[in-house]
């Protein structure tokens, strides 16, 4: 049977397959879908867990018991499990384990563009990659042989471009299911004190020796050989770009990326009269075929940032240039991303950006905020660092920065890496106040659950973390909580805070507003009496794509009297897009923002 | 160059219903017996940002998103982003847009102007445009939430490789039940208006 699928729904298809039962992952973009595809198999368990470094740490704990099991990460993601990463390659695995991180080049939804391949080689992991969805189903098989036959964790390495492409799958029957689980003692290779470690240590060695054996032979290390005036050895969504942009040449396709196979490498240069090597960011495999002393051309034609597509590889290949720009009359605004209507976070960033403070932000939705109208955070590096950033910053400032130094997070990713920063406040007494912009989901990839939402992946009811009990628990003296949607509660709660003494906490709890116009019976819009409105563009500044602002010129037939003698319009609110959160009406001075009657 | 390979780019502003309608073209043709593939991007730029989705079909695709100027059909959902993607287009390309105007935020600041004659501007670069009031139609079709859905039918009919019967079978596969009569006459509205 053939579908269409996504590189990621075709992962979760090729594990379950293979008779893959357990999989742990923290959301991220682009690699959330395969483990909520996963989640839907029969017969399979599959968690969100807190984090990456957890994630991992949990399959690594069900290899060892002797499961199939695979933790699903984004490529920063990675840098959060690197610690379990660099030592299970040490340990080896019992039953399969896969790792699959998803890079993101061009940053489409990410704070960086880091080469994940690099990993491969650091830790001495084998990597794969996949370039379509086909491919990605196979893979993910070949992942967990290569894993149980050289007792090694194994990289699947995607891309945004193959994890949300869709393409034509050839749907399998998954394989019976055995259960191999049973407690295992190995002392030698599971304990990594350093008197085992270094022997270990031996062994990755000699793994690595087979391994570069194996790829020798890897069918999907191929040759493709047609006109040989060039060859590109390319691996990944970028053989698929090149073979779009030159069909006729020769390839060598790498599905192994991690170890490279140097005797293939070496055929293949010898077949081809120019050599070239396509790979978006790192020049990961040019410099090790460079090192093999092969004339190869690279990253002095190719872009070093940024995606590729079939335009980029011709262009450098033939030294012509993308730019294809179309010349229009005038400049064609900008459309970036914004916080929905409703969404809890306006109301707290409007207080927020008024507060003369710096504020030390994170990673989610909220960090839109940034831009204008808002303007409510000032930095945002990774998961977690508002906290510690903050702290950081309010010792160094010390009187200086009294009241001065706020740190927002979302829920999610307090629980990810927000709660030792905020024991490190109070630990080492500093005066930040966090807000855990607590919207009850894990909103920004797409609604996850999370450890305080009471309800897992897999949709069991559980036990639903308290933040106010937590941060007591670390010792926050001063925890409140506040509706980010009540401006005046929210701004008295945040000036009380500032002007204190030591570290506290304040959770600003409304829920997200995709959540909200779920749950919620009937929302009321709200709409502006054209009569009232003077004008003023407070309203605006709130940046809610519901409100817009319309001259007198463009309301057609109805006629208003001016309010001042500068009013050129009036707000305007839609009322299909406005979801009855009422920020703008507390913002509205002369009351003309009202409910829609 | 793959010259067999036909690219389409769907563009508009997320919530629009850009992917459903490209998940939509991409199964109909995979059910037409062409390879297809289809990309976008998901995440950040859905929240009211740009959305894209590249939908290329063929004997054999390789690359699931189009260069610039490779482009046979672009069906804008909005009207101001047909300016934005005007340069993917392939020299005798098409154009279909949707009339409907969604601010960006620079716009509803007051900073910006949003662009009058936007018709103009395409007809002076591109000579095959269709124009669609979608809104309209998904309306009169007894649901304001399936414009994306005439869109599609206005597509179709410059699709000339999927019959009637095909579209009709993976619409109905497409949809829960109760909302499906209706996405049947949008598509039907877009596609004969």
């Amino acid at each position: 049977m053939k579908a269409l699928m996504s590189g990621n729904e075709a992962i979760a298809r090729g594990a379950y397959e293979y008779g893959v039962t357990f999989a742990s992952a923290y959301p991220g973009t682009p690699s959330t879908e395969i483990t909520e595809e996963f989640s839907k198999y029969d017969g399979v368990y599959a968690e969100w867990s807190p984090n990456e470094k957890v994630a991992l740490e949990v399959s690594i704990g069900a290899a060892i018991a002797g499961t199939k099991s695979m933790a699903v990460m984004k490529h920063v993601g990675v840098n959060v499990a690197a610690d379990p990463l660099f030592t299970v390659s040490y340990t080896g695995t019992n039953g399969g384990l896969v790792i699959i991180t998803a890079d993101d080049p061009s940053l489409h939804s990410s704070q960086n563009e880091q080469d994940n391949r690099n990993y491969a080689r650091f830790a001495k992991i084998p990597m794969i990659e996949p370039a379509d969805s086909q491919e990605a189903k196979e893979y993910i098989k070949l992942a967990f042989q290569i894993s149980e036959t050289f007792d090694t964790p194994v990289f699947l390495r995607s891309t945004t471009r193959v994890s949300h492409s869709k393409s034509v799958v050839n749907l399998d029957e998954p394989s019976p299911r055995k259960d191999t689980t049973e407690i295992r003692h190995n002392r030698d290779k599971y304990v990594m004190v350093p008197a085992k470690a270094r022997l270990r240590r031996v062994e990755v060695e000699k793994r690595m020796e087979k391994l570069k054996e194996f790829a020798e032979t890897f069918p999907e290390n191929r040759i493709e050989l047609n006109n040989t005036d060039v060859g590109i050895i390319t691996a990944g969504m970028c053989y698929n770009y090149a073979k779009d942009a030159f069909p006729d040449y020769s390839y060598l396709k790498l599905g192994m990326v991690n170890p490279l196979p140097v005797k293939l490498i070496r055929e293949f240069a010898a077949k081809v009269k120019k050599l070239y090597v396509v790979e978006e960011l790192d020049p990961f495999i040019e410099d090790q075929v460079r090192a093999l002393g092969i004339d190869v051309v690279g990253k002095e034609i190719f872009p070093y940032t940024n995606e590729f597509d079939p335009g980029v590889i011709e262009a450098s290949m033939t030294g012509g240039s993308p730019d294809t720009a179309v010349e229009l009359p005038i400049p064609i605004p900008i459309r970036p991303p914004n916080l929905c209507p409703g969404c809890p976070h306006r109301g707290l960033f409007y207080v927020l950006g008024k507060m003369n403070a710096f504020v030390s932000g994170d990673i989610g939705c909220y960090t839109l905020s940034f831009m204008k109208p808002l303007e409510g955070i000032d930095s945002c590096v990774c998961m977690g660092a508002s906290i510690g950033m903050a702290h950081g910053m309010s010792k160094a400032l010390g009187k200086k920065g009294k009241g001065k130094v706020i740190a927002v997070i979302g829920d999610s990713t307090f629980i990810h890496s927000g709660i030792t920063p905020l024991l490190n406040t109070v630990y080492n007494r500093s005066d930040v106040v966090t807000v855990i912009c607590d919207n009850r989901t894990t909103a920004m990839t797409g609604m996850q659950e999370h450890p305080a939402t009471g309800s897992t992946l897999q949709g069991q009811a559980t036990k639903a973390l308290d933040f106010v009990s937590l941060g007591k628990a670390l010792g926050v003296e001063s925890v409140h909580v506040v509706n980010p949607l009540d401006l005046e509660a929210t701004r008295g709660v945040m000036k009380e805070e500032l002007a204190k003494e030591g570290p506290s906490l304040v959770i600003s709890q409304s829920p997200c507003a995709l959540l909200r116009s779920k749950t919620i019976d009937e929302i009321v819009p709200l709409t502006v009496d054209p009569h009232v409105c003077t004008g003023c563009k407070v309203c605006l500044r709130l940046g809610c794509p519901a409100i817009s602002w319309k001259r007198f010129e463009d309301l057609g037939d109805l006629k208003i009297e001016k309010k001042t003698k500068k009013q050129d319009g009036i707000a305007v609110i839609d009322a299909s897009l406005c979801n009855g959160c009422t920020v703008c009406a507390q913002v509205c001075k002369f009351d003309s923002i009202r409910e829609v009657q | 160059m793959s010259s067999s390979t036909q690219s389409i780019l769907l563009a508009g502003v997320g919530g629009q219903g850009i992917l459903r309608a490209s998940d939509i073209l991409s199964l109909a043709l995979m059910e037409a017996g062409f390879d297809a593939k289809k990309s976008e991007v998901h995440g950040m730029a859905q929240r009211g940002g740009c959305v894209t989705s590249h939908v290329r079909y063929g004997t054999k695709v390789y690359s699931p998103i189009a260069k610039k100027r490779d482009i046979n059909i672009l069906l804008s959902f909005e009207i101001m982003e047909t300016l934005r993607y005007l340069d993917y287009l392939k020299p005798g390309g098409r154009v279909i847009l949707n009339v409907a105007e969604i601010y960006p935020p620079a716009v509803n600041l007051g900073e910006a102007r949003y662009p009058s004659d936007v018709i103009a501007m395409v007809k002076n670069h591109v000579n095959n445009v269709k124009i669609v009031n979608a809104s309209e139609l998904a309306d009169k079709a007894g649901n304001s939430r399936t414009a994306n859905i005439v869109l599609l039918g206005a597509l179709s009919s410059l699709v000339t490789e999927i019959n009637a019967d095909c579209w009709e079978r993976v619409l109905r596969s497409s949809f829960p039940k109760k909302v499906v009569k209706a996405n049947l006459a949008a598509f039907e509205l877009g596609r004969n208006p």
